[in-house]
C-alpha cells in the first residue's frame, strides 16, 4: 500500500498541516514504509473475528444529569492570546 | 539518603529525623545539579507549593507512607498551575486549570511535586529525541539515549534526580526507558489509573505508570494511583488494590511463561545471556518454566500503528491555534491559523503519525486498517488468555537491543519495529512491567513481566522477590553519585 | 413539438431536537439558554487535554423514549462516534455523535395530508453534542466564538426521504414538533434553536426511480421558512436542470429576507468525516428495564387523544384536533371538564370560541392565562345552570380576567343573572304582548317574523337577561294559545 502524492496532499489538508514542497517526497516515502509495514496486518485471516474497541471488556457507566461544575470563564479566556474579555476570536469566517 | 527506598525515606519523615522541606531539598538540588548534564526535567517547581507540604505533614501524621515523598511528572499529566508542555512547542507556555487525577491522587496522599519531566512530544517515540525541549541523555551513557516517550522520567530515576517518577506507556513507553536506564517500570492494567488529566495519545491503550529503582517503590505509588473515576468513562470499576510486599523470595508454585522464539531470536547475545539468567534464576527459586506461544503476536506492531495514529490522528485535533496552546501570529483567515499553527507546533514525527493516522481513518481504508487492525487485537488478546490459562506470568524481553547512541536511529519503521516485545501486551490491556537484570557492556538490560488483567500484585511480587536477592536495581550510575 | 417534463420533489428531513436536560450529553456543565458568553463551558466542552466526557443519564432515556414514541427498536447496546472535521464552534476537532450503533433504530410517524394520512418512516434517530455559536457581527476582522452551546444534547431524528412537497415536510415537521414537546424532551421553544430542521432537498422528473442530486438546507428553524426555503430550492434545481445544467450537492442556507438558497462557504462540504468509535469512551448497554421504564413514561399522543375526544367525549372532529394538539390546551380542558357539569361540546366550543378570542387581545398563552381552569369550569357551570346566557358569560369572562373575581361574584354584583323564573318570566311576557297588539294580530296573521319583535322586546326589558330558551317558549305558548 502506498499514496501517491496527490493522496499526501489531501490528507494533509484534512489534517490541516502544511507540508513543504522540499519535504513532500522524503514524508511521501517515509509514510510508504510505515504503510508497507502496516499491511502485515492482512497476512491473518480475520473473517469471524469480532473487532477489539478496548481490552476491558465493561459497559460505560453513565452519569447523573446534575449540573457539577461552575463557570471557568475567566481561566478559559486566558488561555488563549485572541480573545476579548467575552469570546474566543479567529480570522473573520463567512458562511 | 539517595538510595533509600521509600520505605527507609518514608521512616526517616516518620521519626523526624528529616523533615519533608529538607527531603526535597535533597532531591531539589540534585535535579539543579544534573539536568545540565541529562536534560531530564523540563520544569522545575521552583518553590514547594506551600498547599502540598501542608497537605503532606497532614499525611504524615496519618501514617500515610508516601506523605512528603518527592515526585516527579511525566510532562504529559497535568498539572494545576504548573506549566504542561508535552514536550512539544504546540504547548510550550500551557498551564492548565486543573489537576490530572492520577496526579491528584499522589497530592492527596502527600507527595510532593518536584518538576516534570522530559519525554518525547506527545507520548510518540522511543528514544526522548523528539523533545521540543531537547533530547534526553542516559546517565549510564550520556551519548546514548534513555529510551521513549518516558525518557525524562526514567533518567531523572537512574540518576537519583527524584526516588520516583510517573510515566505513561501506550505501546512500551514506561517498560522500555526503565530497562534502558536499569530501573524497574510498571504499566497498570488498561482502566486501573484514571486517564482524566494524562493528555491523551491514544486513549484505548494509554495508562500512566510508576518508575522507580525497586519495585516495591512502584508497588507503593501505583497503588496510591489507582482507583474507579467517574470522570473517565474507560476506567476501571475494580475494587480498590493495595500494594502488599512478599515476605520471602519464594517462587514454589509459580508458573513462568517463556516465549522462546523471542529468545531465541534476540540477536544481541548480552540481553540474551541477561534474559536466560534471570528465567534460571526464577526456575532456581521454584518456579516451573513452562514454554508459550503467542502466534499473532508477530503482527502487533503492526496493528499497533495503525491503531495508535488513527486515535491520535483525532486526539491531536484540539490543538488548532484558537483556545489554547501555539497560535499562529497574523493569520490572514482561519485556514491559515490552523495549518501555521498545527505546522509550526507540532514536531515531525507527531506529523507524521497524524497523517497516518488520518490516511488509516479515510473513506476506503476504515475497514480495511482500522477495523482489520482491531481484530488483530482480540487475535493477540486471545493468545495472551490462552497463554494464563497454562502459566500465571509471563516474562519476556522488553528490547532487543541496549540503549543506542543518539542519532543513531533515524526514526522509522526500525524503531518501530524494537517495539516487538512490549506492543503486544499494550493491545491487550494488559499490566506489564521491566525490572533491571544486570548489565551487558555496561548498559543495563531489563526483563519485562507481563501478568493477567488486574494481576498487578502478583508480577510486582515476582519483581520484588527476585530483588530481595539481586543488587541490580540498587546500581546506580557512577557519574552520578 | 417538446414536452415539458413533470418534476416531483424528494425531500428528507434531520430534524435537530435540543433535549431540556439540566446539563450537557457529556459534561456535568450547565445547559441552558442565554447565559453571557463562555459562562457555561467546562474544560471538557472548551476541548481542554486531558479531558474525557462520560454519557448522560436522562439523555439515553429522553432518546429511548422518543424511540418508543415512533415504535423504534431500540438496540441492546449503543456506541458514540467521532465526526472530525475543523471549525472554531468545534472545539475538539470532532463532535461526538453516532454512526453504526444509534440509540434509536428504524420508526415510523403519520402525517396528515392534503390527499389524507401519510406513513413517513425514520431511519433512525441519534444523540449528538451541539457545536458552540460564531458571531460575525462583532467585529470586522475576526468572528466571535461562544461555547455555551458546545456539548449541550441533541438527539438528530433522520427520516427517509418520502416527503414529496413542502406542505409534507412541514407536516411532518410539526408531528416530530408535537411529539417531542408532549414526551416533555424538548421545550419547543424556535427562537431559542431547541427545534431546528436542515432539509435534504432533490428533484427528478416524475416517474424516475433513482434519485437526483440533493442539496441540503441546513438551520432552519420556522415552519413556515421551512416551506418556502424548500420551495424555492426545488424551483431552483429545475431551472438548472431544464438548461441541461448539474445539481451540485451541497450545503445550502437560507436568506429568509431575500427568499433565496444561498450554497455555503467551506464548513463541510465535500468532507471526509473519519467517523469512528469514540475510543474515550466504552459502550453504552441498553436494558430491557430501561426500555420498560420509559415506555411507562410515555403520554397519550394527540392522535390518540383526539379518538378519545370524539368517541368518549362526543366532540367535533375539527374541536378535537385543535385542543388535543396543544398540550397546555387540552391540559386546560381537561382540568376544567373534570371540574364542570357543563358538557364537553359546551366546554369546547366556549374554550376555542370566546376564551381563545380573549388570549388572543391579551397576546397571552392558555398557560399563562388569568383565569385558571377551576374558574372556567365555574363559570361554564352558570351556562349550565341557565343563570347567564353564553353572550353573557362572554362579559362575565372578560371581567373575571380582569378583575381575579370569581363568575358567581361578578354575576351577583352586577345583577347579571338570567331571569329563569317561569312565573316571572310570564308576568312580563303577558305585558309586552298586552302592550303590543298590532304586531301581536300581525303575527296571528302569519307573520312569522314578528316572533323575533317580540324576543327582542322581551330582552330590552331585561337588559338581555331574559332566559332564551323559556321566553321562547312562554311566547310561543301564550301567542298560538290564545
Amino acid at each position: 500500500m502506498s499514496i501517491n502524492r496527490k493522496e499526501l496532499e489531501e490528507i494533509a489538508a484534512l489534517a490541516q498541516l502544511n507540508i513543504p514542497e522540499q519535504q513532500v517526497s522524503q514524508i511521501n516515502q517515509s509514510l510508504n514504509q510505515v504503510m508497507n509495514m502496516i499491511e502485515h496486518i492482512n497476512d491473518a485471516n480475520t473473517d469471524e473475528v469480532k473487532p477489539m474497541a478496548h481490552p476491558n471488556d465493561a459497559w460505560q457507566t453513565p452519569r447523573q444529569d446534575e449540573v457539577s461544575d461552575c463557570s471557568h470563564k475567566q481561566a478559559l479566556l486566558s488561555l488563549s492570546a485572541h480573545a476579548d474579555e467575552d469570546h474566543y476570536l479567529v480570522p473573520k469566517v463567512i458562511e | 539518603m539517595i538510595n533509600l527506598s521509600i520505605r527507609e525515606m518514608s521512616s526517616l519523615l516518620a521519626s523526624k529525623q528529616i523533615s519533608i522541606q529538607e527531603l526535597c531539598g535533597v532531591y531539589h538540588d540534585r535535579c539543579r545539579a544534573h539536568n545540565q548534564s541529562t536534560n531530564a526535567i523540563i520544569t522545575l517547581n521552583e518553590e514547594f507549593n506551600a498547599d502540598q507540604i501542608l497537605q503532606a505533614e497532614k499525611q504524615l501524621n496519618g501514617n500515610q507512607l508516601l506523605a512528603g515523598i518527592p515526585v516527579l511528572h511525566k510532562d504529559l499529566f497535568c498539572t494545576n498551575n504548573l506549566k504542561t508542555t508535552c514536550a512539544s512547542k504546540m504547548l510550550a507556555n500551557f498551564i492548565p486549570p486543573y489537576d490530572a487525577t492520577a496526579v491528584k491522587k499522589l497530592n492527596d496522599s502527600g507527595m510532593i511535586t518536584l518538576g516534570k519531566a522530559n519525554m518525547d512530544e506527545f507520548a510518540m517515540g522511543s528514544s526522548n529525541e523528539h523533545s521540543a525541549f531537547g533530547a534526553v541523555n542516559n546517565p549510564w551513557d550520556l551519548n546514548r539515549v534513555p529510551g521513549g516517550s518516558s525518557g525524562g522520567s526514567a533518567a531523572a530515576v537512574a540518576a537519583r534526580m527524584s526516588p520516583v517518577a510517573t510515566g505513561t506507556d501506550t505501546g512500551g513507553s514506561i517498560r522500555q526507558p526503565a530497562a534502558f536506564c536499569g530501573i524497574t517500570g510498571i504499566k497498570p492494567s488498561y482502566g486501573r489509573v484514571s486517564r482524566y488529566g494524562m493528555v491523551a495519545f491514544a486513549s484505548s491503550l494509554d495508562q500512566g505508570g510508576v518508575m522507580a529503582p525497586a519495585a516495591d517503590d512502584c508497588g507503593l505509588v501505583l497503588s496510591a494511583m489507582t482507583g474507579h473515576d467517574t470522570l473517565d468513562s474507560t476506567s476501571s470499576k475494580q475494587p480498590q488494590w493495595q500494594w502488599k510486599k512478599p515476605n520471602s523470595p519464594d517462587l514454589t508454585g509459580l508458573k513462568v511463561g517463556v516465549v522462546s522464539t523471542w529468545i531465541d531470536e534476540l540477536q544481541d547475545e548480552g540481553i540474551k545471556l541477561k534474559t536466560l539468567e534471570a528465567i534460571n534464576h526464577f526456575k532456581d527459586n521454584g518456579a516451573e518454566i513452562i514454554d508459550i506461544e503467542l502466534p499473532y503476536a508477530e503482527l502487533a506492531v503492526s496493528a499497533y500503528y495503525v491503531l495508535a495514529p488513527a486515535e491520535c490522528s483525532s486526539n491531536l485535533s484540539r490543538f488548532d491555534g484558537v483556545r489554547f496552546g501555539h497560535q499562529a501570529e497574523n493569520a490572514k483567515d482561519l485556514e491559515y491559523l490552523y495549518r501555521t499553527s498545527r505546522t509550526e507546533g507540532f514536531g515531525e514525527e507527531v506529523k507524521k503519525r497524524i497523517m497516518i493516522g488520518t490516511w488509516a481513518l479515510s473513506s476506503g481504508y476504515y475497514d480495511a486498517y482500522y477495523i482489520k487492525a482491531q481484530k488483530i487485537r482480540r487475535l493477540i488478546s486471545e493468545d495472551f488468555s490462552k497463554a494464563f490459562s497454562e502459566v500465571d506470568i509471563l516474562a519476556c524481553p522488553v528490547s532487543p537491543e541496549l540503549p543506542f547512541k543518539h542519532g543513531e536511529k533515524i526514526e522509522g519503521v526500525n524503531m518501530y519495529q524494537a517495539d516487538k516485545y512490549t506492543i503486544p501486551a499494550s493491545l491487550a490491556g494488559l499490566p506489564c512491567l521491566s525490572m533491571p537484570i544486570g548489565f551487558s557492556e555496561n548498559l543495563p538490560v531489563g526483563l519485562q513481566l507481563i501478568g493477567r488483567y488486574f494481576d498487578e500484585q502478583r508480577i510486582l511480587s515476582v519483581a520484588d522477590k527476585y530483588q530481595q536477592q539481586t543488587q541490580h536495581h540498587l546500581q546506580m550510575p557512577e557519574a552520578f553519585l | 413539438m417538446s414536452t415539458k417534463t413533470q418534476w416531483e420533489m424528494v425531500l428528507g428531513l434531520e430534524i435537530h431536537v435540543r433535549l431540556d436536560i439540566e446539563s450537557k450529553l457529556f459534561s456535568g456543565m450547565k445547559a441552558s439558554y442565554g447565559a453571557s458568553p463562555n459562562s457555561q463551558v467546562s474544560f471538557l466542552d472548551a476541548g481542554l487535554p486531558g479531558t474525557l466526557p462520560v454519557i448522560n443519564q436522562k439523555a439515553l432515556e429522553y432518546a429511548i423514549r422518543f424511540g418508543l414514541s415512533v415504535d423504534a427498536e431500540i438496540p441492546p447496546v449503543t456506541v458514540f462516534a467521532r465526526k472530525n472535521y475543523f471549525y472554531p464552534d468545534l472545539p475538539k476537532g470532532y463532535q461526538i455523535s453516532q454512526m453504526d450503533d444509534p440509540i434509536v433504530g428504524k420508526g415510523r410517524i403519520t402525517i396528515e395530508t392534503e390527499s389524507g394520512s401519510k406513513t413517513i418512516e425514520i431511519t433512525r434517530a441519534h444523540l449528538e453534542e451541539d457545536a458552540g455559536k460564531s458571531i460575525h457581527d462583532k467585529y470586522d476582522q475576526y468572528s466571535a466564538i461562544d461555547l455555551n452551546r458546545a456539548g449541550t444534547a441533541l438527539i438528530e431524528v433522520v427520516s427517509e426521504p418520502q416527503m414529496s412537497s413542502a406542505k409534507e415536510a412541514v407536516a411532518y415537521m410539526r408531528a416530530i414538533y408535537t411529539r417531542v414537546t408532549h414526551l416533555g424532551i424538548c421545550d419547543g421553544n424556535l427562537q431559542e434553536g431547541s427545534f431546528r430542521c436542515d432539509a435534504n432537498v432533490s428533484v427528478r422528473p416524475l416517474g424516475q426511480k433513482t434519485l437526483g442530486t440533493r442539496a441540503e438546507i441546513k438551520n432552519l428553524n420556522s415552519f413556515r421558512f421551512i416551506e418556502k426555503a424548500i420551495n424555492y430550492e426545488a424551483k431552483r434545481q429545475i431551472k438548472i436542470l431544464e438548461s441541461g445544467g448539474k445539481i451540485t450537492q451541497e450545503t445550502r442556507l437560507y436568506d429568509a429576507e431575500k427568499d433565496q438558497t444561498r450554497s455555503m462557504r467551506s464548513k463541510e462540504n465535500a468532507n471526509d468525516y473519519r467517523y469512528f468509535p469514540d475510543p474515550d469512551q466504552l459502550p453504552i448497554q441498553i436494558s430491557s428495564t430501561m426500555i420498560e421504564a420509559q415506555r411507562k413514561r410515555l403520554p397519550e399522543f394527540p392522535e390518540a387523544k383526539i379518538e378519545r375526544y370524539i368517541d368518549q367525549l362526543g366532540l367535533k372532529a375539527d374541536d378535537a384536533e385543535i385542543i388535543a394538539n396543544d398540550l397546555a390546551m387540552s391540559h386546560f380542558f381537561e382540568l376544567s371538564l373534570q371540574q364542570s357539569k357543563a358538557t364537553a361540546d359546551l366546554n369546547a366550543k366556549f374554550l376555542l370560541g370566546e376564551f381563545s378570542a380573549l388570549l388572543n387581545t391579551q397576546s397571552v398563552s392558555i398557560s399563562d392565562s388569568n383565569v385558571t381552569a377551576s374558574a372556567y369550569a365555574a363559570l361554564l357551570d352558570t351556562i349550565e345552570n341557565g343563570m347567564v346566557s353564553r353572550k353573557v358569560a362572554k362579559q362575565v369572562l372578560d371581567d373575571m380576567w380582569s378583575t381575579g373575581q370569581t363568575a358567581e361574584q361578578i354575576i351577583k354584583e352586577q345583577g347579571l343573572g338570567q331571569i329563569s323564573d317561569a312565573s316571572a318570566l310570564s308576568d312580563l311576557i303577558e305585558q309586552v304582548i298586552n302592550a303590543n297588539p298590532d304586531q301581536v294580530a300581525s303575527y296571528r296573521n302569519g307573520n312569522d317574523k314578528m316572533f323575533n319583535y317580540f324576543i327582542g322586546q322581551v330582552m330590552k326589558q331585561t337588559k338581555g337577561q331574559a332566559n332564551p330558551v323559556q321566553t321562547k317558549q312562554i311566547l310561543e305558548d301564550k301567542l298560538n294559545n290564545e
